[in-house]
């Protein structure tokens, strides 16, 4: 479980205005899959990086597991058990060879040769990826790159995953895969997923949504509460999934359809109802 | 096509020098390095060269990869033999009945056995040294390095490290390549000719390459050691691996191997002479 309390974050000289941010309230429950939302310059990275001491608070605290982030003799634990997989897989694979990177986390933390073996292959399972996991990193594509950087992290065996923006970088079906990842990782796998995107239809699988705007958390809620606003999301600067667009367009020349719309099979139903 | 280079040497086929360990290959070709350097007399040299041949032919690496290999020693192979053959002092050698000399320049009958020894101790030392990067990947090759080194981190040798650094180094290799392929194709699009002109105007055309090339190393060096950070990477203490080095019955039979090497150098030295 991760909890911030009145977190403030603020490199050297900045003022109390120009904080990067401005005290956040926010928990993340076990097993829960939250996705941050925010435009370029929201502080939801930053936010992000708070989440395994990377950066520590300016003001308020960060706890992980009742733990202080700001707490220096436990830093290797809070990192083990809050894992972070960035937008370039290219720039966080260290080997040559798939299960030798996966294997590099558990190295690290000193796990015994036997176990490490069986962390590597438990975590190209999950991802997988274990028909490659003699490949040279290289030669495999942008998704499965990707996802042997989530199996590298998943090696630690951590409680929660942070993803900053891991589709940012793929085509259309490194997305796929790796958000079929994440969301199994999720479901099956039980762990916490913290999700930062800048893709609505990625937003609106998660379980909760919170939307940050200048160091603040603007909006939290269900993806549904969340995206049925449409107009409060295109102040903030952000889109919402076509079919609640779709269907909020509809609704502005006054057709009786309903706002939460997810996804694209509700839709036709709900079009389809409405034109009976 | 700049994405087809391999990495280093590395010839991958199944052969028995590519099972051994690799602190053993590198300490083998240490000796053999030494072992050359002693070998005196033709027996000697038919000695180490019967050798080499032997440990060539069983790395099923093509011999012709070999000689490709000695190339590049061409010119100080001559270079070397040429002042061994002229800077030489002893008997002048004849032709029939014609000395080899003309003005400050003769060639010496002990000048013509120190060129050819020259060359041989060049070819040998080229060719059995690379058997070492034919038959280890460069990553194993760095294990081997760290593992060797490591008795030395009492005296400050950051074995570790230097390690680290040389697989990271290498795993960027085809990343940067690639890059560096992108760079120049977005740079050619915009009018950059890097074939044509003098020789100043094309490396001059190559620092607009360059310089982007070298910030975006440093932002991936950035976000790499994020990343590392992340996945609990402290240095070298305590750190475990997934595939240790293990010393096997192949390893002991190749260390007899060199001991024999070796002895039989030494015995020749002592017995033959010649």
């Amino acid at each position: 479980m991760i909890k911030t309390e009145n977190l403030t974050f603020g490199f050297e000289n900045d003022t109390e205005e120009n904080l990067i941010l401005k005290g956040i309230d926010l928990e993340v429950k076990n097993g829960e899959f939250l996705c941050i939302l925010g435009h370029n310059g929201s502080g939801k990275s930053t936010l992000a990086k708070h989440f395994n001491a990377i950066y520590l608070p300016s003001g308020g605290r960060v706890l992980v597991d009742g733990i202080d982030t700001k707490c220096e003799e436990k830093i290797w634990d809070i990192r083990q058990n809050t894992a972070m997989v960035f937008q370039n897989p290219d720039n966080q694979i260290v080997a040559t060879i798939v299960e030798e990177d996966v294997a590099f986390a558990a190295e690290n933390l000193g796990v015994a040769p036997d176990e490490i073996r069986k962390r590597v292959d438990y975590a190209l399972e999950a991802v997988g990826m274990t028909k490659f996991k003699n490949h040279a990193p290289h030669l495999l594509s942008g998704g499965q790159k990707q996802r042997i950087a989530i199996a590298g992290v998943i090696a630690m065996k951590p409680k929660t995953i942070v993803f900053d923006e891991p589709t940012a970088m793929l085509d259309p079906i490194g997305r796929r895969e790796v958000m079929k990842t994440i969301k199994r990782l999720n479901s099956e796998f039980n762990m916490t997923i913290v999700l930062i995107t800048h893709n609505m239809d990625e937003a609106a699988m998660s379980d909760r949504i919170i939307v940050i705007n200048d160091g603040r958390i603007e909006l939290c809620g269900k993806p549904r509460e969340v995206f049925s606003d449409v107009e409060k999301m295109k102040t903030l600067g952000l889109d919402t999934p076509q079919v609640t667009y779709l269907a909020y367009l509809l609704q502005k020349e006054g057709i009786n359809i309903k706002s939460d719309i997810l996804e694209i099979d509700e839709c036709v139903e709900e079009i389809l109802r409405i034109c009976q | 096509m700049i994405n087809d280079i391999t990495l280093g040497q590395f010839f991958p086929v199944n052969s028995p020098i590519h099972k051994l360990d690799p602190r053993v290959k590198i300490l083998s070709s240490l000796i053999y390095i030494v072992a050359v350097f002693f070998a005196n007399g033709f027996s000697g040299y038919l000695f180490v060269a019967v050798f080499t041949y032997g440990v060539i032919l069983m790395s099923k690496v093509p011999p012709k990869l070999y000689i490709k290999g000695l190339k590049p020693l061409v010119f100080i192979v001559v270079f070397t033999s040429a002042i061994n053959l002229f800077m030489t002092e002893g008997q002048i050698a004849q032709i029939g009945s014609v000395p080899l000399k003309l003005g400050f320049l003769k060639i010496t009958n002990e000048g013509i056995v120190m060129a050819v020894k020259m060359t041989a101790r060049l070819i040998f030392l080229v060719a059995g040294t690379s058997v070492l990067t034919f038959t280890t990947s460069p990553i194993v090759l760095t294990d081997g390095i760290e593992s060797l080194l490591s008795p030395f981190r009492k005296i400050g040798v950051p074995a570790h490290e230097l390690a680290m650094m040389m697989s990271i180094a290498i795993r960027f290799i085809p990343t940067l390549l690639e890059e560096t392929d992108k760079i120049m194709k977005a740079q050619a699009s915009r009018g950059a000719d890097f074939e044509n002109g003098s020789i100043i105007k094309r490396i001059k055309a190559l620092v607009p390459i360059l310089v982007p090339l070298f910030i975006s190393s440093f932002r991936r060096a950035d976000e790499l050691a994020l990343a590392m950070e992340c996945r609990c990477y402290r240095g070298g203490k305590g750190r475990t691996r997934l595939k240790s080095l293990k010393i096997c019955h192949i390893d002991y039979a190749a260390c007899a191997v060199m001991l024999m090497f070796v002895l039989g150098i030494a015995a020749i030295n002592i017995f033959v002479g010649v």
